[in-house]
């Protein structure tokens, strides 16, 4: 159960990593996306994994799992929407006004720079 | 006065100016007059507990715990130099106000003397080295406001720069210096540090600390190699020049060379380092201001220099030597402050202070000659002028102090400093003022107003008084002596005299003054003239060029890592990580694990196998990005799913919602974005981030996996809310107990963070549908034909019902969210996707024009009862967010619960709703630009579709 909850955090940081060092917005933002279930489930797992233990008393219950990072995570999983979304209008916006929509654009100070060869000026 | 006060009025005072300015520039400079005598008098009133011997302390603890407190305190030293300070800062005002012209924004300069003013005193009476910084950096910043007080002026901008880069610099250096020394003392108190002198010496962080300090000590004092600042300051206005200069704030380093002298001073480091640079300083000083043609260059470099004469008193270390450095310090304030305000003067009515174009001044400005005359003469040491007494009793030191092993290198060379100087003094009073007048002045001179005079007149009276009678000073000296060297040193017998016999001392002055009148009389020109042909390193050109390497690697550094291309700096920052990591991973020690490895079921086998071939389908087909739209979804689907197997409903919960509302959102945006990703990136690319991404997995898992296998290894604090979430929350959901009530705060902070991206989302679009993008979105050709029934009937009614089962279920999970998995969020996503469904089913317009309540103010209706919720705690004499809860029948339902948490939560449901219907409904807006036409119905079909399958033909 470790292994495989351990090895599955691994994939999808790989997978989330990969689409980020993409070129284009879309792939980035899936792979944002992928990289927070990565590090939701890995803070969760922090708590631990307990089968059929959830964190609400009861007389019954055998035990508990732990319910810290389970608050933690839940609010982390809605900021993370709230995040991706930011991001997607960010980038909407971009493509809208220019009709591109790669991640790789060299600021325009930078690129005056670097057409010139020299520093700019100063006084 | 309390010290506080007298420390605090020139800062109160600095807002005062800026209004003042409104009421006439007469109001404006008495005002500040009137904050700087106020002080002053203020300072006054200690003289007599001062005079007794005694040390005038305020205190106030500030931050304790790492010993800084704001401690204030004034002994001879520090009401010498406050007095100093203050008393010229008086003069410098009333001759600003003549100084400055219709033009200048009165008000601002006021302000910022005053800023400086205080800064300056802070560091005289502070008692506390870290207090002491503060106003140090705050002297630096001050001072770049006022060198560059003069904005149009090329000069003042790089001059301002180049004076904060170097003072900044050593202030930096001295941040270090100081806490070595605290370390070393034990504590910050300056009236504790200097009774360690033998624990300081005897450390071995003293020489670092040394060096540091006075590293801090060199730069401001402009100190060889680092005099070149001062010169070009002097682009700043002639009372900033006679003020910081001269009088004050180049004193601020010999200031804190004199106040530390008890601890630092008597170590062969601390006499070689001090009094070589001081002498250096002295003798290039004096040689470089002969030849200088402006006026204020002239005495900016005599400034240089006879700060370097005092640095070297200090270093010699003898009282007699420490005691020559305090009367110099006074003379020096007085006569050249008077010399600076001069050649204001002669700057302001001729409008030149280029030598060359002067001379023959005399008889046009005869008062301005007399005064300058008289400060130019006790400049060049000549008897009956306080300059010449401290002089004096700087060349008897040097005449018995070995230097280098040996007994004349150090006579010789003050003499010959002192021979320069005499020679630049008599250069200001023979090229300006005497000779034949010219007809080519740029302005025909005369004597200025009193005003304009006055101050610097005042500042002579001392010269001459003090030259007469020395004996007047010497009580004040002594005084001042008797602090600086403290307990290090026995107080020498020794007393200001303008006769002391046939003294080596009278031959060196002697030599000084009539070889000074020779040099200028009969070698001024050739000597000129070769001087100005000569190359010499120009010291500007060396700081620029130091700069200018500066800035190249800085930016050749900042432009590898950081060149504006998002994937390089998410490489670096994954190989960082990954480095980091494998670092501590590799040195660390990990405990022997915990649990022993168990075989997965079926089962847990299946879902890892589903979710791992999601993510490679997902790297395989990203580029058609529907697909990889659903695969993402159907990754968040397996996450929520191991969530709901591994004992957390709420998070189950949680992340089904957000997926939908998610995949809904990328849909949205997928409708404007390209659908296909493009190839662009090589195989070597692609194989160098895969080579990345997976090595990171890999440490990921790793990291994951030795976690999981151990127990807590303090155990874990969640013991506690288990606890006392029914106890104290009154909730059997602990999770949510945790949300609403334990970590309250946090969440409260989390639905202002989530309406801020809201409004971040609606804001954008706003900007985007006013700006060029509006009619680019209106020419907009879908990607894909249109579908003739946009609102097909079967998705309007099936919504149409669901909403209230939808709203119901919303609801519920509201309430029970206390108790069983639920709560303010996930009901929020909930009822948020059923509105949303409405959306889909008849379109933005439709639905839009029937919703009544902005999603802006339903946000800020959430986060304003989350707060009242937690205010309302106030009122039970609770903290912020205390929640309280009791049980309540009312027939005939059951007994039932009702918490204050419970109103928080509402909050929070308001606020995730509003938050998420904004981002959602601000895309949508974008695609109703798209497409004006406005349905009126809950569902239509469009007429002006062809359902030939042929057309229309895509544009992209």
């Amino acid at each position: 159960m470790e292994l495989l909850l351990a090895s599955a955090i691994g994939v999808m940081t790989a997978t989330g990593l990969y689409l980020v060092f993409r070129l284009r917005t879309f792939p980035v933002i899936i792979g944002t996306s992928l990289l927070s279930y990565a590090v939701n489930v890995f803070l969760f797992a922090s708590g631990r994994l307990v089968v059929n233990r959830p964190p609400v008393l009861s007389d019954d219950a055998a035990g508990y799992t732990d319910p810290l990072p389970q608050a933690l995570v839940l609010t982390a999983i809605v900021i993370s929407f709230g995040m991706t979304a930011v991001v997607v209008i960010i980038a909407l916006s971009a493509y809208l006004s220019s009709d591109d929509d790669h991640v790789d654009d060299v600021p325009e100070g930078l690129a005056a720079a670097k057409r010139e060869g020299e520093p700019e000026v100063r006084t | 006065m309390s010290l506080f006060l007298i420390v605090a009025l020139p800062f109160i005072g600095a807002l005062l100016p800026g209004l003042m300015i409104q009421a006439g520039r007469q109001a404006c400079a008495a005002t500040t007059f009137f904050v700087t005598f106020a002080a002053f008098v203020g300072l006054l009133t200690h003289i007599p507990a001062v005079l007794d011997g005694g040390v005038v302390t305020a205190q106030a603890a500030w931050l304790p715990a790492i010993g800084l407190n704001a401690n204030f305190f004034v002994d001879g030293l520090g009401l010498f130099f406050a007095g100093l300070i203050l008393g010229i800062g008086l003069l410098i005002i009333a001759y600003a106000r003549f100084y400055l012209s219709r033009e200048d924004n009165m008000g601002e300069f006021y302000s910022y003397l005053l800023l400086f003013q205080g800064a300056m005193v802070g560091i005289v009476l502070c008692d506390n080295i870290l207090m002491l910084l503060v106003f140090w950096e705050l002297t630096s910043l001050s001072s770049f406001l006022l060198i560059g007080y003069w904005k149009h002026l090329p000069e003042g901008r790089q001059g301002a720069r180049m004076a904060l880069a170097v003072t900044g610099m050593g202030g930096l250096a001295m941040i270090g210096g100081m806490i070595l020394l605290g370390q070393i003392a034990g504590s910050y108190d300056l009236t504790v540090i200097l009774e360690h002198r033998d624990a300081i010496q005897a450390s071995p962080y003293y020489l670092p600390a040394l060096g540091l300090i006075l590293l801090g000590c060199f730069t401001k004092s402009a100190q060889f190699p680092f005099h070149f600042w001062l010169p070009h300051a002097m682009a700043a206005p002639t009372p900033v020049s006679a003020y910081l200069h001269s009088a004050t704030m180049v004193k601020a380093g010999i200031f804190l060379m004199a106040r530390l002298w008890p601890v630092l001073s008597g170590t062969d480091a601390w006499f070689y380092t001090v009094t070589t640079a001081g002498l250096v300083t002295m003798v290039l000083g004096a040689v470089i201001a002969l030849f200088k043609n402006d006026l204020k260059a002239l005495l900016a470099f005599s400034t240089v220099s006879h700060l370097g004469l005092i640095t070297m008193l200090l270093g010699i270390g003898t009282p007699y030597a420490a005691m020559a450095a305090v009367f110099h310090i006074l003379n020096h304030a007085t006569f050249k402050a008077a010399l600076f305000m001069s050649a204001g003067i002669i700057d302001h009515e001729a409008h030149t202070r280029d030598i060359p174009r002067l001379g023959g001044l005399r008889k046009l400005m005869p008062v301005t000659f007399v005064i300058a005359a008289i400060a130019s003469l006790s400049m060049a040491g000549i008897p009956f002028l306080n300059g010449f007494l401290s002089k004096e009793m700087m060349l008897e030191e040097a005449s018995h102090t070995t230097f280098w092993g040996s007994a004349w290198l150090m006579p010789v060379l003050v003499t010959l400093g002192s021979l320069f100087s005499a020679a630049y003094s008599f250069r200001y009073i023979s090229h300006v003022f005497l000779g034949p007048q010219r007809d080519d002045y740029p302005s025909q001179p005369h004597d200025p107003g009193f005003g304009m005079w006055a101050p610097s007149a005042v500042l002579v009276i001392p010269v001459v008084l003090i030259g007469v009678a020395p004996f007047l000073a010497e009580p004040l000296v002594r005084l001042v002596t008797q602090a600086v060297i403290g307990s290090a040193a026995e107080m020498p017998d020794a007393h200001l005299k303008i006769w002391h016999g046939l003294t080596p001392a009278l031959f060196m002055s002697a030599i000084a003054v009539i070889g000074g009148f020779v040099l200028l009389q009969a070698f001024y020109r050739p000597l000129a003239a070769w001087w100005a042909k000569a190359s010499r390193p120009e010291a500007k050109t060396i700081f620029d060029a130091f700069i200018a390497a500066a800035v190249a690697g800085a930016r050749g550094l900042t432009e590898r890592l950081h060149d504006g291309a998002l994937t390089r700096y998410a490489a670096i920052f994954a190989v960082t990580v990954v480095a980091l990591a494998s670092h501590a991973w590799f040195t660390g020690t990990m405990t022997a694990p915990t649990a022993p490895f168990a075989l997965p079921g079926p089962i847990q086998l299946v879902g890892w196998l589903v979710l791992v071939s999601a993510c490679g389908f997902l790297v395989y087909h990203h580029r058609r990005r529907l697909i990889a739209l659903v695969i993402m979804g159907v990754i968040g689907l397996i996450v929520s799913v191991g969530f709901s197997y591994l004992s957390a409903p709420d998070l189950a919960l949680t992340q089904l919602s957000v997926e939908v509302v998610t995949i809904i959102l990328l849909l949205l945006a997928l409708n404007f974005l390209p659908n296909e990703t493009p190839v662009e990136s090589g195989l070597g690319r692609r194989v160098r981030d895969g080579v990345i991404a997976i090595t990171a997995g890999l440490f990921t898992a790793m990291l994951t996996y030795s976690i999981l296998i151990r127990d807590f290894p303090n155990g874990s604090i969640s013991d506690f809310h288990l606890a006392n979430s029914y106890k104290g929350g009154g909730g059997t959901n602990v999770v949510n107990v945790i949300l609403v009530d334990f970590r309250g705060f946090d969440t409260f902070g989390e639905i202002i963070v989530l309406g801020i991206a809201a409004l971040i989302i609606y804001a954008i679009t706003e900007a985007l549908l006013s700006g060029p993008v509006r009619a680019r979105l209106a020419k907009r050709q879908p990607d894909a034909p249109v579908a003739g029934d946009a609102h097909p009937m079967m998705m309007v009614v099936v919504t149409r019902v669901m909403m209230p089962v939808v709203l119901m279920v919303g609801i519920y999970i509201f309430l029970r969210g206390h108790n069983e998995p639920g709560g303010g969020f996930i009901a929020g996503l909930v009822v948020a996707i059923a509105v949303v469904m409405q959306y889909m089913a008849s379109g933005f317009a439709w639905a839009d024009a029937r919703q009544r309540y902005p999603y802006h103010t339903i946000i800020g209706a959430g986060v304003l009862v989350a707060g009242l919720t937690g205010i309302g705690a106030w009122f039970a004499g609770a903290p912020f967010l205390t929640s309280s809860f009791g049980y309540f029948r009312i027939p005939p339902m059951e007994e039932f619960e009702l918490a204050t948490a419970m109103g928080f939560d509402l909050g929070v449901f308001l606020a995730v709703v509003g938050a998420v219907m904004l981002s959602l409904e601000s895309f949508s807006r974008l695609a109703r630009r798209s497409d004006e036409r406005a349905s009126e119905h809950p569902m239509d079909i469009d007429p002006s579709r062809e359902d030939d399958e042929t057309a229309p033909a895509k544009e992209h």
